[in-house]
């Protein structure tokens, strides 16, 4: 092992390399890690932030769904009251529709009855007379037993 | 031992761990006969060590450059992993704020990681190709050339003690090296014996103090040295050099990995210590 100059150019060698690596390696991937670093203990705070935030959306979600449903819940029952009243009226309405409609073709009914009677009681008349005189056979005078004709139908 | 040919197995060993050098003599530049020659060049140690480094800044630029936040590839997942590794070892080790340490280590790892992996390439290969191209030497591992790890070592040690001397100035340096592990304070020794204590302290700090870049560079290279050894040893026993090759180079695996651990570690410690006022 003889030592020779070739320890001057290790070391010159060295030095360059050492220099280099100072000045253009190191720095750039220490940032690079540590601003990675800091990226990382970021998101993990987000994600925490975010689950925390999620938790309280949920609290705050269920409160909602319980207004909602309490919300509903009255919506349908003033339905309902409303929907029967509804219904009541529309059956007073009906009942007084009935009444009347019925009332209606009773008078009709009675009307058409006592047109009908009127006609019959005339023609009762005529009959009457025309019996009479067939069975009399003597003519009698129309005009002068008015009166006792039409006694004879209002009897009838 | 496929380029041995005619040789005998002490030459073909002597072969492997010669470096291909350059130097100039009178005659003008010349290959291979430096013996003795400082000025000497280990081309082939160069050409890979700076080879390699290159290879690594290119890459490591490369992947810098393109890294992105969110969408990591596998490469730059690697590259990240190796660069937390080396920042959380410095993070752990190093408590003061320095731009250069963690750098350095990352670079000192894995550069001296590559290195090291030049050993498990077999041992003929990349000598065989430089044959048919007429180059009768190459030693292809860096880090077992004792001139590359003395040189990394080095520079460590120059950043050693100019760190020293930047936080504790020349007097608490130079404190440092006189004043313990024996206080003459503290023995209360009279003042006139106090140039022997301290001069004690600075026989046992400076063996210290030189003690590191040595032990680091030597550790290195022996570790390199002698696993590329057994490789060619084992690369002299015909057949039998297959499963055994391969079970020394799983094993070498783990050593090529620690080495690079350990030097950048050691590396971290002694710049550490610099750092500390005693």
């Amino acid at each position: 092992m003889d030592l020779n100059a070739t320890i001057i150019g290790q070391t010159i060698a060295m030095v360059l390399f050492v220099w280099f690596c100072m000045r253009f390696v190191w720095p750039l991937i220490m940032n690079m890690i540590e601003e990675r670093q800091t990226q990382i203990a970021d998101g993990l705070a987000a994600a925490e932030e975010g689950s925390r935030s999620l938790e309280k959306a949920e609290v705050k979600i269920a409160g909602m769904i319980d207004e909602a449903r309490t919300q509903g819940r009255d919506i349908v029952d003033e339905a309902n009251t409303r929907g029967s009243g509804i219904v009541d009226e529309a059956r007073v309405e009906a009942g007084r529709e009935r009444e009347r409609i019925v009332t209606a073709a009773h008078a009709e009914v009675e009307q058409e009855v006592n047109r009908a009677r009127e006609e019959l009681r005339g023609q009762v008349a005529s009959i009457a007379v025309a019996g009479a005189a067939r069975i009399i056979a003597k003519e009698i005078d129309a005009a002068t037993h008015k009166g006792l004709l039409d006694k004879l139908a209002a009897e009838i | 031992m496929a380029s041995a040919g005619a040789q005998t197995s002490s030459e073909y060993i002597q072969h492997h761990l010669q470096n291909l050098q350059l130097c100039k003599t009178d005659a003008g530049w010349v290959w291979n006969e430096c013996a003795g020659n400082f000025w000497a060049i280990n081309v082939d140690s160069m050409a890979f060590s700076v080879g390699l480094g290159l290879g690594l800044s290119i890459l490591l630029r490369h992947v810098a450059k393109n890294a992105t936040i969110s969408n990591p590839g596998k490469l730059q997942a690697m590259i990240e992993l190796v660069v937390g590794f080396v920042d959380t070892s410095v993070r752990d080790t190093f408590h003061k704020e320095n731009r250069l340490i963690a750098p350095l280590a990352l670079t000192i790892v894995a550069w001296v990681f590559l290195m090291n992996l030049m050993d498990l390439i077999p041992v003929d290969w990349l000598p065989g190709v430089a044959h048919l191209l007429g180059v009768e030497r190459l030693k292809v591992v860096p880090t077992a050339d004792p001139n590359i790890t003395f040189g990394m070592s080095i520079s460590v040690f120059i950043l050693i003690i100019f760190f020293s001397l930047k936080v504790k100035g020349i007097g608490g340096f130079l404190g440092e090296l006189t004043m313990q592990p024996l206080s003459p304070k503290e023995l209360g020794v009279p003042k006139i014996l106090w140039p022997l204590v301290m001069a004690f302290n600075f026989i046992l700090e400076t063996v210290a103090l030189l003690a590191k870049p040595l032990s680091l560079s030597l550790r290195l290279f022996g570790n390199m040295y002698a696993g590329e050894l057994m490789f060619i040893l084992i690369a002299l026993l015909g057949l039998w050099q297959l499963p055994l090759h391969f079970g020394w180079a799983v094993f070498h695996i783990l050593i090529i990995t620690l080495q690079a651990y350990i030097f950048m570690m050691l590396t971290i410690v002694y710049l550490s210590q610099a750092h500390e006022a005693h």
